[in-house]
Formats: structure tokens, C-alpha cells, sequence
């Protein structure tokens, strides 16, 4: 059996008198990719961002490889990834720079180098990574985010809505850019509106509905279980 | 390891700090700067010319009706030597009217600034001594800019220097020695001026206020350069970490709150306090034309600071601007874009301004209570504070100043930390109404992220 890489139980934020999220628990399995999906609103980036370590916890358990929230959260952050749904890059960097810079953190040296080279391949902007990052769109720019995240090799990448803003084609490089990460060891917990995503990405996925997990398990099975054809079919009829 | 370890923390420090100063060294940033210079520089230039233009002499014309005589030549000769005399005239036929609108369109194409008109009997009724002899001056005025009166300033001060040539001539007439007689005695050879709290100084009031008024300008106004630009420059830098959407990213990375702070603040502080330099050296160089250098040797007659006062002093601005910088990254936090950020400026921009303009003028034991306690909560005036108490040798003052802001700096940067480590950054603020509840919430439950 495969040890568990993030546990949350029971989770509950606010934000003011808002509860975000509402008792969550779910677990990540070693190399699996997990999709939390679900309407917008439902709590999906507030867990995300608990997770990643920048939300204060209100009740409940994380723990990350072990390491618990928010005890340990610098452990945490050494061994995490974290896209956000809504996120840029320093306006005067090129793509390059914004890697290096990036990549400063988590070596020096060769090692630096590396990361940089790594973040560069999967980013794939061709000539374009030694321009400006303000002179990108926004694929280009989501593009240069996703290389970011994942070329530390990092044990658990989160990411929120990885494909939101790209074309068709671009979103399938980044499903199969995610779907090699994990062949090297990474852990994969994202978001995702995208149903037909989720189905061709997730090994699990759990369907949230006002801060609630409401069903949870492999694709295939949701779909057995609720008799449907597909997995938005299984989350009109959970949610019900 | 434990090596290692520290050098991966030097590493990712440094790499903020550069972060910082690269994003700060825009042309946003260093137009305002070069504009500054280039004023100033400008207004230096102009001032130069200015003082040309009181060097050289004045161009005006002369209406002499009165002849010769001892004392009209006295003027004349004065008026001559010191001006140049485009236009000079006897009314033989008894019409002035024309004469002076001949002589007034001649001296004004000449670009002059006076027609001078001598009466018939000018000398005779100084002679006889019982009553004012007068003569008619037509000034000629180009604009009303403040450097416009210098050419009708310089025709007066000739004017001036005539009348009492001819008072010594009237006076040394009676064979008296003329100084003397002109001013019996003499008090400034022999002053004291006892200053409140302070050591006597051989000078009197106006030399001192006079020779430490540069002093007194320029600290206060260095000051808060210095804090503006380097607290603005932290404002300017959380405000571009969220309008760029950079700052959850970056507060996900392996590294410590504690370093993001401090590269913030290293980098803005470095950023600041070189673009003050430069503007000091453009102020200075303009101001250079307006204060001459007084008579007064400041170090002669005790007026300076000692190494102790010195190390006091650079203690009291460090801390300032620490306490500015520590200040700005709470009231950064509040940004939301670039422009929000230089909204808020505005707190930082009154409390330096307004230590500023009172020390500039008062001194602080001079001010009612209520002043005195308003300058000393504000924590920048300090520095400008001490700047002048340490010269009168009181250090009960500056050094209660270091110790109020110490203090100061000791709670924004923990307000920062506690800031850094709360929702406060990316969930921003929670409607008022809505507050009460919020903080029942979060002071019930234990979890807290716990400061690294
Ligand atoms: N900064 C904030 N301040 C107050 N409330 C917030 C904040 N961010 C999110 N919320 C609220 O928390 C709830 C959950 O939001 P969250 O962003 O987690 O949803 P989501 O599942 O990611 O939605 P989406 O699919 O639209 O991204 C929502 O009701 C939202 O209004
Ligand atoms: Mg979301």
C-alpha cells in the first residue's frame, strides 16, 4: 500500500464569519494525481492555499509527509510546490530571470543551473523565455508558471486550475507535462473545472460542494457507482 | 551542514535583496530623481546668473538741473562710478516734461532701471542743513519677479551709499572723528548669548541663528529624504508584489518570513538611501548659492558635535529610518496594486513632513505642551530633534528619542512578522461589521500558523 503524502482532517476555515470550507478530510497517496473538483465557490482554492501553507488553519488537521500545520511549516514549503489559480511573475524579469530567481531558493551553484534548465523545458517558450515576462500572454505565462512549479521536483506539486487560460493544445502538453512529473516521484494534488481533465488526469478525485466533500474515489468507479457516463453526470447527481 | 545551512540562507537573502533592487531601479523610480537633479541644477544655474546680474551695474539716466556744487558732485561721481549712465541732460530750456520722456525711452531701451532727476538747488539746501534736499527717482520696472528688483535694488544701495558719503562730508566737516560721531558705541565686539539649556556662545543671536540656519535646513529636510524614499520604496514594493500576483508564490518558497522581510527592507533602504544621496548633492549644490558661508567658525564658538554626538546622531537616524521601513511594510500590506500603494504613502509623507517643518522653525523646548508631545510621539522627529539638542550639549532629549523609537521600531517590525504570518496579506481586510465575529472566531481556536 502506498504511504500516505497528505492527510487532511477535518478541516475548517473562515474567512471573517464565511466558512470556506467546512470539515474536509481526504488523503494523497504516494505518486498519485488527485483532483479536487468541484462548483466555483466551493472551497477548492481556500484548501489548496491551507495546504500550501500561506491560510492559518481554523480547526483541523494537515499534515504533509508527516509534517504537521502549521507546527512545521517550513518544512512543509521545502518539499511543496504551489501554483496559484491566479498567479504572475515579476513584470521586469524575463522568463529566465524569474527561474533563476525562483530556483535560487531551492539550491545554489550547478544545482541552480539545473532547476533553471529543467523549468525551461517544460515552460517551452522557445526564443520567448529571454524576453519580458509583461510582453508574454497569458498561456505564455501560465506555461512559464507550470515549468516553475515542477522544475524543483517536488514531492507534493499543488496546483490550482494548471490548464485555466490555455488553448486545447497547450492544455494537453500540460496534462502530459503533469503526467511525467509524477513518473518522477512527485505527488500531484490540483483543481479543476475541466471534467474531461479529470477524468483523462486524476487517479482519485473528490467532489466538493460548499466547503464538503460530498463523493470520493477513482473515476472509473464514481461513474459505475452513479451510473453515469461521465463524471460531470456523477457530479450533477452527488451534489443533488 | 550547519555551514551549509547558513550559506543556503545568505543565498536566498541575497537573492531577495537584488530581487528588490532591480524592481525598484526602474524608470519609473529614477525619472523623479534625474527630474530633481535637472531642477535643481537648473535653479542653481539660474541663481548664478543672478548673481551676475547683481555684479553688474545697473544702467539708469540723469537729469541734473542743479550744476555743480560739493555735494551734487558727491552723487553724481557715486552714481557713476557704480552705474552706467546712458542718458545725462541739463534742462536748459525749462521743459522736464520732454527731457524726462526722452530720457525715460532712452534708458529704457537700454534695458535700465532708474531716471534720476536732480533739482535746482539740491546742493544749497544740504548746505544750509535745516531742511531735506530731495531729488526725483522714475524707477523702471521689467517684471514683478522676485529677481526683477535687482537691477532698481542696486540703483537704492547706490542711492544709499551716497547719502552717507555726504553725511561724513557734513560731519567730518566740523573736524569730529567721524565714526564716533556716527555711532557713539559698540556692542557687537563684546556679546555672550546664554542659550536655554546649552553652554554660553561668544556670538550674538542672529550670527548663531544665521550661521547653524544651513544646519538647521538641511538635517531635517536629509531626514526625511531618506525615510521617504526608503519607505516609499517598501510601500512601492508590496504594492507590486500583488499587483503583480507574485506574493503567494513567494510566500510559499522555502524561506524564512524573516528574510523576506529583511530583503525588503535592506533593498528599499539601499535604493533609498542612494537616490537621497543624489538628491542631496543636487540640494546642496542649489542651496549653496543661498546660504554663504558664515562668518562664524561653528567649532571656534562650541557649536558642533563631538564623536559622541555624532555616534548618537547616526544611532537616532538608523533607527528612524528602521522604524519608517518597519512602519511602511504594515502599511505596505494594506496595497493592493501599484497605485494604492502610492496612496498610502501619504501617512509616512505627514509624518516626516510635519517634524520636519516644525524643526525646521522652533525649537522643540520652545513649543506649547500639546506641540511638544505631538513632535515627540512622532517618531521620525528624533533624529531632527537630536540633531540640534546635541549641539547645545542636551542629551536627555536625543537619548530618550532612541529609546521611544526603539521601542517604535520593536512593534511595527512585530506587527510585520505577526502580519507575514497571518491570512492578512492575501485575504486582505474583513468588512467592519463582520469584524467582531472574525475575532471571536480566531481568538477561540488555538491553530495559528507559527511564526518561523
Ligand atoms: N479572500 C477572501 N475573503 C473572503 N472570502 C473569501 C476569500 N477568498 C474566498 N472566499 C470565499 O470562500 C469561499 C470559497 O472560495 P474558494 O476561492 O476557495 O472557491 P473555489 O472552489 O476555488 O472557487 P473557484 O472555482 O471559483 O476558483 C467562497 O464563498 C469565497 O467567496
Ligand atoms: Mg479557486
Amino acid at each position: 500500500m502506498a504511504k500516505s503524502v497528505l492527510e487532511v482532517k477535518d478541516l475548517v476555515k473562515y474567512y471573517g464569519p464565511l466558512k470556506a470550507v467546512n470539515g474536509l478530510s481526504f488523503e494523497v497517496k504516494e505518486n498519485e494525481i488527485f483532483g479536487l473538483i468541484g462548483p466555483n465557490g466551493a472551497g477548492k482554492t481556500t484548501t489548496l492555499r491551507v495546504i500550501s501553507t500561506i491560510l492559518q488553519i481554523t480547526s483541523g488537521l494537515v499534515r504533509v509527509f508527516g509534517y504537521e500545520l502549521p507546527r512545521q511549516a517550513g518544512e512543509v514549503r521545502r518539499i511543496i510546490s504551489y501554483l496559484p489559480e491566479d498567479a504572475g511573475a515579476y513584470k521586469n524579469m524575463t522568463g529566465k530571470v524569474y527561474l533563476g530567481f525562483m530556483a535560487s531558493f531551492f539550491g545554489n551553484g550547478g544545482k541552480t543551473r539545473e532547476i533553471v534548465q529543467e523549468g525551461i523545458k517544460i515552460a517551452d517558450l522557445g526564443r520567448r523565455i529571454n524576453d519580458r515576462v509583461d510582453t508574454y500572454s497569458k498561456g505564455m505565462m501560465r506555461r512559464l508558471l507550470v515549468g516553475r512549479a515542477l522544475m524543483t521536483d517536488p514531492r507534493l506539486a499543488i496546483l490550482d486550475e494548471p490548464t485555466s487560460g490555455l488553448d486545447v493544445i497547450n492544455a494537453k502538453e500540460i496534462r502530459d507535462i503533469i503526467k511525467n512529473a509524477t513518473k518522477e516521484g512527485t505527488t500531484v494534488l490540483l483543481s479543476s473545472h475541466n471534467m474531461l481533465e479529470v477524468e483523462f488526469l486524476c487517479d482519485r478525485i473528490a467532489l466538493i460542494d460548499e466547503g464538503k466533500i460530498v463523493e470520493e474515489g477513482k473515476p472509473q468507479e464514481l461513474k459505475k457507482k452513479y451510473k453515469a457516463s461521465n463524471i460531470e453526470e456523477v457530479f450533477v447527481e452527488a451534489v443533488r | 551542514m550547519r555551514n551549509k545551512r547558513n550559506e543556503e540562507k545568505r543565498g536566498c537573502l541575497g537573492s531577495i535583496i537584488k530581487k528588490e533592487v532591480k524592481e525598484l531601479l526602474t524608470w519609473e523610480t529614477i525619472l523623479p530623481i534625474v527630474m530633481i537633479v535637472v531642477i535643481f541644477g537648473m535653479m542653481g544655474g539660474v541663481y548664478s546668473g543672478v548673481e551676475e546680474d547683481v555684479e553688474e551695474e545697473p544702467i539708469i539716466g540723469l537729469i541734473n538741473n542743479d550744476g555743480s556744487g560739493t555735494y551734487t558732485d558727491i552723487l553724481i561721481d557715486t552714481l557713476d562710478g557704480g552705474a552706467e549712465l546712458v542718458y545725462n541732460r541739463t534742462d536748459e530750456d525749462g521743459d522736464l516734461g520732454e527731457l524726462i520722456d526722452e530720457g525715460l525711452e532712452e534708458v529704457g531701451n537700454e534695458g535700465g532701471a532708474a531716471l534720476l532727476i536732480i533739482p535746482l538747488g539740491f546742493n544749497d539746501t544740504i548746505a544750509l542743513g535745516e531742511e531735506r534736499a530731495s531729488i526725483r527717482v522714475i524707477w523702471i520696472l521689467e517684471g514683478v519677479g522676485t529677481f526683477d528688483s535687482i537691477p532698481t535694488g542696486s540703483v537704492s544701495g547706490l542711492l544709499e551709499v551716497a547719502r552717507s558719503k555726504i553725511t561724513r562730508e557734513l560731519v567730518g566737516g566740523d573736524g569730529g572723528n567721524v565714526d564716533t560721531i556716527l555711532a557713539p558705541f559698540e556692542y557687537k565686539s563684546n556679546e555672550t548669548t546664554m542659550i536655554k539649556g546649552g553652554n554660553p556662545v561668544n556670538a550674538g543671536p542672529g550670527d548663531i541663528i544665521g550661521a547653524l540656519a544651513t544646519q538647521s535646513m538641511l538635517i531635517p529636510i536629509m531626514i526625511m529624504i531618506v525615510i521617504m524614499f526608503s519607505g516609499g520604496n517598501v510601500i512601492t514594493s508590496m504594492g507590486l508584489e500583488k499587483e503583480n500576483k507574485t506574493l503567494e508564490t513567494l510566500l510559499t518558497l522555502p524561506v524564512k518570513r524573516r528574510s523576506i522581510i529583511t530583503g525588503k527592507i535592506v533593498g528599499s533602504s539601499a535604493v533609498g538611501l542612494a537616490m537621497a544621496l543624489i538628491y542631496m548633492l543636487a540640494y546642496g549644490f542649489f542651496m549653496r548659492g543661498f546660504y554663504s558661508s558664515s562668518d562664524l567658525n561653528l567649532e571656534e564658538i562650541g557649536l558642533s558635535l563631538g564623536i559622541v554626538g555624532y555616534l548618537i546622531l547616526a544611532i537616532s537616524i538608523s533607527l528612524a529610518v528602521l522604524g519608517a521601513l518597519a512602519l511602511c511594510l504594515v502599511l505596505g500590506s494594506f496595497a493592493k496594486n501599484y497605485k494604492s500603494a502610492q496612496m498610502l504613502n501619504g501617512p509616512l509623507v505627514a509624518l516626516t513632513m510635519v517634524p520636519m517643518f516644525i524643526t525646521m522653525f522652533k525649537d522643540f523646548s520652545t513649543l506649547p505642551l500639546t506641540g511638544k508631545i505631538v513632535l515627540f510621539a512622532i517618531p521620525f522627529s528624533h533624529p531632527m530633534i537630536a540633531s540640534r539638542a546635541l549641539l547645545f550639549g542636551d542629551y536627555l532629549l536625543p537619548l530618550s528619542g532612541l529609546a521611544y523609537m526603539a521601542f517604535f521600531t520593536l512593534v511595527m517590525i512585530l506587527i510585520a512578522v505577526k502580519i507575514f504570518n497571518s491570512d492578512h496579506l492575501l485575504v486582505g481586510r474583513v468588512k467592519k461589521e463582520e469584524e467582531g465575529k472574525k475575532r471571536g472566531i480566531r481568538f477561540g481556536l488555538k491553530s495559528r500558523i507559527k511564526p518561523d
